[in-house]
């Protein structure tokens, strides 16, 4: 599914040019499973799952995969609606160079919330 | 076509308060109950104009909305170059208290959100014999941090753009995306380091857990309103301030985050109306 994202997010112009400062990967973390999201000028170029310890990003966000199925949900439930209410209960987690994401906040709070239930259908996707 | 203005009126007043003055920027629409609004850090009255424009409100009740020095269209002191803004529990009270003698209530409800929402218990705490009543929205008597304040204030990141980020996680996902982006917007329009400044108040020095048992809510009658997706005065806190402050009634506001007044003014209405009503009795 996470490669629905990179899909989602091209097809949507206005966030994209909301990110267009952005020139960097990340790692996105869905339990277990680490991937590797490079974005460039606010358009998502690459998605590829990590497999070697030397693959990383600027910054990680991780956290379990019933945990991301409910801040997908097209309601998601309370603590799981953002990623930074997710954060004080422990429910996600952040880590590495934060200051790129906190430049672009909401864009990467939009991003990943691009694979909400329902989304995705704006700007001809 | 003539223009339809709304029915709020907005001035400007000087007040003195801690040995400095400052120009204020009110709106008021109404007659009777003084009912005093206190807006969220980082932000300013405009967050109260729903409740200003509702006649079933203002038909008995005298609504005022002030912005805080340094916050909306009221001033900074005039040498505020000279200092890093930073609001305490003492300030805070100084300036609510400041306002009311400035307007002349007599027996005021004061409603306040966030650390609004904080300091009217201080208030009553304090004084609960001037007061008809106390409305804290999203407020609790202890808060712990979770992200660095600073993040807020700082040449490399854009504080309009960070604060709205922040906050956003606040706002219920069920609540009107057109409201939800004119919350956010305020957010984007606070002045440098202000919103950092308020949450020293509202995250640092505001904690009153040790003191809130001794609220006389005999005389001072306190409402706590909470909304469920409000992930920083989380209903939790406000459940546990509850205990605390006996006789205290709580309302936790599903669907509803922590703006209610501004991100969901028609859902807010249904919670707040009964407690209005209720207010209104209270002789």
């Amino acid at each position: 599914m996470i490669e629905e994202i990179q899909r989602r997010v091209n097809a949507d112009q206005a966030l994209q040019h909301r990110g267009r400062w952005v020139n960097l990967t990340f790692v996105f973390g869905i339990g277990d499973d680490d991937y590797l999201i490079t974005i460039s000028a606010g358009k998502i170029t690459d998605v590829r799952q990590r497999h070697l310890p030397t693959d990383t990003g600027s910054f990680s966000i991780r956290a379990s995969k019933d945990s991301w199925d409910k801040h997908w949900q097209l309601s998601p439930p309370r603590d799981y609606h953002d990623i930074f209410a997710m954060l004080p209960k422990q429910i996600a987690r952040i880590d590495g160079e934060l200051l790129p994401l906190m430049q672009n906040l909401q864009y990467f709070k939009d991003i990943i919330a691009k694979l909400r239930d329902g989304k995705g259908d704006e700007n001809g996707c | 076509m003539a223009v339809e203005f709304e029915p709020m009126i907005g001035r400007y007043f000087m007040l003195e308060v801690g040995g400095k003055s400052y120009r204020i920027y009110m709106e008021e629409a109404g007659r009777g109950i003084p009912l005093l609004c206190l807006h969220t850090a980082g932000s300013d009255a405009r967050q109260f104009r729903h409740i200003l424009a509702d006649a079933d409100i203002t038909s008995r009740f005298r609504v005022m909305a002030f912005d805080l020095p340094w916050h909306g269209k009221s001033n900074p002191p005039k040498d505020f170059r000279n200092e890093d803004y930073k609001l305490t529990v003492h300030g805070y009270k100084a300036i609510i208290n400041a306002v009311c003698s400035a307007l002349e209530l007599k027996s005021p409800v004061v409603m306040g959100c966030s650390m609004g929402g904080r300091i009217v218990c201080h208030l009553a705490l304090e004084n609960p014999a001037y007061f008809r009543a106390m409305i804290a929205l999203e407020g609790a008597d202890k808060l712990e941090p979770y992200y660095n304040l600073d993040w807020l204030y700082r040449p490399d990141v854009h504080g309009g753009d960070v604060q709205a980020a922040f906050v956003s996680s606040q706002v219920a996902p069920t609540s009107p995306d057109e409201y939800r982006w004119e919350t956010l917007w305020h957010y984007m329009q606070g002045g440098p380091g202000i919103f950092k400044g308020d949450l020293h108040f509202y995250w640092l020095d505001g904690d009153f857990d040790d003191r809130s048992p001794q609220i006389d809510t005999a005389a001072c009658p306190i409402y706590l309103m909470s909304g469920e997706y409000d992930c920083s005065c989380t209903p939790e806190h406000t459940l546990a301030t509850a205990q605390r402050v006996k006789g205290a009634k709580t309302t936790i506001m599903d669907g509803m985050g922590h703006f209610p007044m501004s991100e969901n003014p028609a859902l807010f209405k249904t919670y707040l109306m009964p407690v209005l009503d209720e207010i209104a009795t209270i002789t």
